[in-house]
């Protein structure tokens, strides 16, 4: 059926991707959206405050090649519940990622992303973005294979929930997402958050390479296994996860969510103290990714004009 | 050739937490008394596709089970050892079933397939392992009191020694492609009720002696053997009629005529429509004010699912609330999922369609949960009603990325029978797709129909009829139905587009009724339609036309297309995996033609149907309830008084339920239910900005007092009016039409959800009471719009909110939500209700009277008083006016409302959100010092003020303000009246005798503690 879809080679470009700014060099960050993504604005607008250009497309134009990961930066997994996620969070999209073959190669759209990382660019999952690149294994993938080595799965106290948490970044961190950033506060909204480590040598390795990237905290920021502060009894208190590279990235809560200062529940009495700020703290990450790929961008040496005319 | 039926059992590795058992478990010995040991969870995947051994076994292994947290089981249904007994849940035939859905589409890419995920392959279970080897019986009660609902789920329960029996669904079968025609000639009155009372089709005497005039006249005679019909109804015309005729869809008491006594001032008159007089005219009244001042935002109000209002120039406010109460009653979850994802698609359906969704709300009516006795035949349990719709709204809510915003549950034992669940969904959609004006619905002759997203089972077949009547014992399970949120959201994201590209020339939603209601009310626009009903994708076969054209299987809307655009929107729908069907088209002959494979099933008169339904008269007698206020003793300190009642079940904290709603998602709530450091200051009103590029945004409240209805209807609906309007000027909205052309909207939508107001002397000897209850509160609706100018653009009625069981009736009390919108033009000068900073000044805003009739303090003592609290429209508008100025001019760092429990309550409340305490002197002269305390009079704010704005702030509100005293930094709240300390408390104790009350008690996440301590019960 998807094959037949195919063969109508209908191109669906989202609104979002028909508004967007066309500068020439600015950072491309590729968000997917569909099948019961639903965080793709809030994405889309966190690239955009943080000066980049971002497209929201719905997978099935990937899937179908219609549009190529490799013409952006940055792919993006947004929250949500894609297909539901009624057999586990993330499962279904990870599992389409992994085995639909798309095209006469028989190629899958993992075997392009592990391409895309191979190039040095950059994979951010949030929430459901996240358990998909846990169960695809591109999260913590200490082997290098691409095979799930932890999971996410049912909170310890077997809801969902939307509360605000701390976050406390791992000093060892080594990813470009986080960079210069010690403390942030998020909300989490999620059922299936609390990663867990089947060995020792699992979360032995984790820990040495500082994947661990992010963790809960309680008020002093200390890393905390107390509920709420860590709302889902997460193995090491793990909020967020990196590859070995760094350049695969992510977490369980919604930087997303805090782009304004005023998403933040305490914002009225902070503003009364005095804080006059109104950018949300999750907007730094976005900042971070968009500073780094633009480093980048120019450390890539802007090829000279005549050498591209020949 | 490979085996077609499989089973896959996944189980969790050892040494995993099975958080699903375990729940089981505790909730078997906290509202069953039964002690299970240990409970074991497994899921099962029943599949029916050829596979080899491989193919299942990777299936399995690759693509179901979780390498860290599962082993898998083969075609054996065995347990481990150390379990005696077992409940397996199924589905019943036909069920949703959207796990077995997704498993079906992994399977598809792991065999890189194609596999029609329309036709279910695999069928999704749950099986639990139970350590102690329970009496069957037991097991029952475990299985469907807490794993399943009879309705929808097959249940196996038993020893596993005896072996496990599996379950899995076959549905459809046995029906064929026939329709039967029914004859009415001939007929006596009593065998016309049989009929309709057998049938379903809630129709009432009259109303079938309409039916049967209708076929028996010459003309229409004349017209069917023209046609090819048979002089006789057919099956599938008397249901079209019935549906259309229901209560639910054509709100006949809404707009009959009413003989209306007043038993106490001898007043007699006659009210010509409810809903023409109190609701529509009123609204016409207003808008005729608000133009007359330049203020021209109201653009669509009654006409369509949902009404618009003017947001700016480029986009418009969709705002519809709904009631869902009869299916929340005998399925709450399923009840509730439907109510929101059938509400959602109102605003998506509104206009040409394609609105974004921006939040949800929703108000629940629940019997007390801690409820402890028996119960009557087919009634669940509060406590189950409760968390089943609970569980419908998080789920609708947050797998739709909807943010639940706002919402309410009052609790009162008149809704231990019938729950009230009402849900709200505001949405933007833009002024013009592709050049044409969005809200328009235009339909000409020739466009085509099409359905959109899923297919049609016997599922909800008779859902508008049910509706309309009481309920009872026998309620049939086909009016269930279970949502699937992801089948929506792709049908949302499609409908987004679709419109967007200018495919669409218009939409409604498939809801009460399903087609024949969709594309009879459409083909109201063109004067006709023809519908070729073998064209409807099925679930599975079996379904007779009519069930077809009624079934209100959910999650599809009727698109309306121009036949030149048919390809790319096929197109469009196969891409994005939304199934599309052609299946008919309009006409303007006058005529509802419905065929199947050619062969006539309905062809009914457009007039008469939609025209033709005998209005109804009915009697209305008011008699002022007997009451009298109480003596309570007076009392020197009223801390205990105060923690009490915010411990009490009406007052007490929700965040246990606040918190499983999504009330961010999309990055736009300003103002959430809970706010503060804390996180647990209750706020008065949400708002949530429009989009990420300005700052307008809106402001959303809910007014209910069901409460005040038993002193007097009139004043409660005026006071639920009143409670939806000062909830926005708290947290910083502005009423509208105060300077010409400001352009601040309110959109207003009532919803009135009554017990049965017909009167028979037998059945329903106190309906004359019960109908002059309604008139009296539709009455203050109309006053209340005309006085803050408020107009009201859309809103729904529910008539027989009763249930009868064993021979007792359990009615609602008659209620009314009244669900408020207003623009904030700047969301970052949002109120919130929470103190600040110490040495602010405290103030009560408003003047309070000897008001306790109806309130929480006298229900505290068992009473129930005289004294209801009544709203003085013109002294509560001049108060808004003023506290919109002083927003204005920056001077109010926080405001709450006052309503349950009073002053008392909203100061406790205003603490909560940082540790910070009060100091708070109340008048020594005036009202006894409860009533201070307690009334909960109308129109009144508790708000703080920096200290170097008293003097501006005191200037512009003069009298209407009284200084109480100021904000302490050391989480103290005292209260002195006389010279005297009345109240003295530890804002932490309070915070944890509201935060610790029986909601969160029984819906809290269970501590070790709780376990324990509901383990020893």
């Amino acid at each position: 059926m998807v094959q037949e879809a195919a063969q109508g080679a209908h191109k669906v470009q989202s609104e979002a991707q028909a508004d967007s700014p066309e500068s020439a060099g600015a950072v491309r960050a590729l968000i997917l959206t569909g099948f019961g993504i639903n965080c793709e604005e809030e994405f889309a607008a966190a690239y955009r405050l943080a000066g980049a250009e971002a497209t929201i497309v719905h997978l099935n134009q990937v899937m179908h090649g219609q549009v190529s990961i490799h013409d952006f930066d940055v792919l993006n997994f947004p929250g949500g519940f894609s297909f539901g996620d009624d057999l586990g969070s993330g499962v279904v999209l990870a599992n389409k990622l992994r085995y639909r073959q798309n095209g006469p190669d028989g190629r899958t759209l993992l075997d392009d992303i592990r391409q895309f990382i191979a190039a040095g660019k950059f994979v951010f999952g949030i929430c459901n973005g996240f358990q998909v690149l846990v169960k695809l294994g591109l999260l913590p993938n200490l082997g290098g294979s691409v095979t799930p080595e932890v999971t996410l799965t049912h909170n310890a106290s077997g809801r969902y929930e939307d509360r605000w948490v701390t976050l406390r970044v791992n000093p060892k961190a080594n990813t470009p997402f986080l960079k210069g950033i010690d403390t942030l506060e998020v909300p989490v909204r999620h059922g299936e958050g609390r990663l867990v480590i089947p060995d020792q040598a699992t979360q032995a390795a984790i820990e040495a390479a500082g994947l661990n990237c992010l963790t809960y905290a309680d008020f002093d920021g200390g890393a905390t296994d107390v509920y709420p502060f860590n709302p889902n009894g997460a193995a090491l208190n793990c909020a967020g996860l990196s590859d070995t590279t760094g350049q695969v990235f992510g977490l369980m809560p919604h930087p997303e969510a805090f782009l304004s200062a005023y998403n933040h529940p305490d914002w009225a009495r902070r503003r009364r103290a005095g804080q006059t700020d109104e950018e949300g703290q999750g907007l730094r990450i976005f900042k971070n990714i968009v500073e780094h790929i633009t480093q980048l961008h120019a450390a890539a040496a802007p090829a000279p004009q005549f050498a591209t005319r020949n | 050739m490979p085996n077609t039926t499989h089973t896959i059992q996944l189980t969790l590795k050892p040494g995993q937490h099975d958080g699903d058992g375990q729940r089981v478990a505790e909730a078997a010995a906290r509202h069953l008394g039964l002690t299970t040991g240990r409970v074991r969870s497994a899921a099962l995947y029943t599949v029916r596709y050829p596979l080899t051994e491989t193919q299942l076994s990777d299936f399995a292994t690759r693509c179901l089970a979780d390498p860290v947290l599962h082993d898998v089981r083969l075609n054996e249904l065995t347990a481990a050892p150390g379990f005696a007994t077992y409940i397996l849940v199924a589905r019943r035939p036909g069920v949703t079933d959207d796990e077995g859905t997704s498993a079906q589409n992994a399977l598809a890419d792991i065999l890189n397939e194609p596999l029609d995920v329309h036709t279910q392959h695999i069928f999704s279970k749950k099986l639990y392992l139970l350590e102690n080897d329970l009496p069957e019986a037991d097991l029952r009660r475990i299985a469907e009191e807490l794993l399943g609902n009879k309705l929808i789920n097959w249940l196996e329960v038993g020893r596993v020694a005896d072996g496990i029996r599996d379950y899995t669904p076959r549905p459809g079968g046995g029906a064929e492609a026939i329709t039967e025609v029914i004859s009415l000639t001939g007929r006596t009155d009593a065998e016309l009720l049989q009929l309709s009372k057998e049938n379903i089709y809630a129709l009432n005497l009259e109303e079938m002696r309409a039916v049967r005039d209708y076929f028996a006249a010459p003309a229409t005679q004349a017209e069917r053997q023209a046609a090819g019909l048979p002089a006789d109804p057919t099956d599938c015309e008397l249901e079209i009629i019935a549906q259309t005729w229901s209560e639910h869809c054509k709100h006949k008491e809404f707009a009959a005529l009413i003989n209306y006594k007043d038993l106490e001032t001898g007043e007699e008159k006659q009210v010509d429509s409810l809903f023409k007089t109190y609701i529509k005219d009123a609204t016409s009244e207003v808008d005729r004010q608000l133009r007359a001042n330049g203020n021209d935002w109201l653009v669509k109000v009654f006409s369509d699912n949902a009404g618009a209002v003017r947001i700016n120039a480029d986009s418009l406010f969709v705002w519809k609330v709904e009631t869902h109460n009869s299916p929340s009653a005998i399925d709450p979850y399923g009840g509730a999922i439907t109510g929101i994802l059938g509400n959602n698609r109102d605003p998506l359906a509104t206009g040409i369609g394609g609105a974004r969704l921006l939040f949800n709300t929703n108000v629940l009516c629940f019997g007390n949960p801690e409820y402890d006795g028996p119960l009557l035949t087919g009634q669940l349990h509060p406590r189950r009603i409760l968390e089943g719709v609970r569980k419908g709204i998080e789920d609708g809510g947050n797998k739709s990325g909807v943010p639940t915003v706002n919402g309410a549950i009052v609790f009162d034992d008149r809704y231990a029978g019938k729950p009230l669940v009402y849900c709200g969904t505001g949405a933007v959609m833009p002024m013009q797709f592709a050049g044409l004006d969005s809200w328009e619905k235009k339909i000409d002759a020739g466009d085509r129909i099409v359905m959109a997203g899923g297919r049609v089972g016997k599922d909800g077949i008779h859902g508008a009829t049910f509706s309309s009547i009481e309920l009872d014992e026998t309620a049939p399970a086909t009016a269930v139905q279970i949502g699937s949120p992801i089948t929506q959201k792709l049908a949302m994201d499609f409908l987004l587009l679709a419109a967007r590209r200018g495919l669409l020339k218009c939409s409604t939603d498939n809801g009460a009724g399903g087609l024949s209601s969709s594309v009879g009310e459409l083909a109201g626009i063109s004067g006709g339609a023809v519908v070729e009903l073998e064209k409807v994708p099925l679930k599975y076969p079996g379904l007779r036309p009519w069930e077809i054209f009624v079934s209100e299987s959910q999650e599809r809307f009727t698109l309306v297309v121009e036949p030149g655009k048919m390809a790319e929107i096929a197109a469009l729908g196969q891409e994005m995996e939304v199934e599309l069907t052609d299946i008919g088209h309009f006409t303007s002959d006058g005529f509802l033609d419905v065929r199947f494979d050619g062969a006539p099933v309905a062809r009914l008169n457009m007039e008469f149907l939609h025209e033709g339904v005998p209005r109804k008269i009915l009697e209305a007698e008011w008699t002022k309830p007997a009451a009298a206020e109480p003596q309570v003793p007076a009392q020197t300190d009223y801390t205990a008084t105060l923690t009490q009642l915010l411990g009490s079940l009406n007052i007490c904290s929700r965040e246990s339920v606040i918190r499983q709603y999504d009330h961010e998602v999309k990055g736009r709530t300003i103002v959430k239910p809970l706010m503060g450091a804390t996180g647990q200051a209750p706020q008065d009103a949400a708002v949530v900005r429009f989009n990420f590029e300005s700052w307008e945004g809106v402001a959303v409240s809910n007014g209910i007092i069901p409460r005040y209805g038993d002193l007097d209807a009139y004043h409660m609906s005026a006071g639920a009016f009143d409670e939806g309007v000062r909830q926005i000027i708290a947290v910083g909205g502005k009423l509208p039409n105060l300077t010409p052309g400001d352009g601040i909207f309110w959109s207003v939508n009532d919803n009135f959800c009554v017990p049965d107001s017909v009167y028979d002397p037998i059945s329903n000897p106190d309906g004359k009471q019960k109908l002059a209850k309604l008139v009296r509160m539709c009455e203050a609706l109309r006053d209340a719009t005309a006085a803050y100018c408020i107009p009201l653009t859309s809103g729904k009625d529910s008539m027989k909110n009763d249930f009868k069981a064993d021979g007792v009736k359990i009615s609602v009390p008659p209620t009314v939500l009244y669900s408020m919108t207003a623009k904030m033009e700047d969301v970052r000068r949002a109120v919130t209700s929470d103190f600040k900073q110490d040495d602010d000044v405290v103030y009560l805003l408003g003047e309070t009277h000897d008001e306790l009739g109806g309130s929480e303090f006298y229900a505290l003592h068992g009473q129930l008083g005289a004294n209801v609290p009544k709203v003085d429209f013109a002294n509560a508008k001049a108060l808004y006016t003023l506290i919109g100025q002083a927003n204005d001019q920056g001077l109010i760092q926080s405001c709450h409302d006052l309503s349950d429990g009073g002053l008392a309550v909203a100061l406790a409340e205003t603490t909560f959100g940082y540790g910070y305490g009060a100091e708070v002197e109340l008048p020594a002269a005036g009202l006894p010092l409860a009533t201070q305390l307690f009334s909960e009079s109308h129109s009144r704010f508790l708000a703080t003020v920096a200290p170097e704005d008293v003097v501006a702030f005191e200037a512009l509100l003069g009298s209407r303000g009284t200084r109480l005293g100021r904000v302490t930094p050391d989480g103290q709240l005292t209260v002195r009246h006389a010279g005297q300390t009345v109240v003295s408390a530890s804002t932490a104790t309070l915070r944890a005798a509201w935060t610790n009350g029986p909601v969160n008690k029984l819906l809290g996440v269970v501590s070790k503690d709780n376990l324990s301590h509901s383990n020893s019960l």
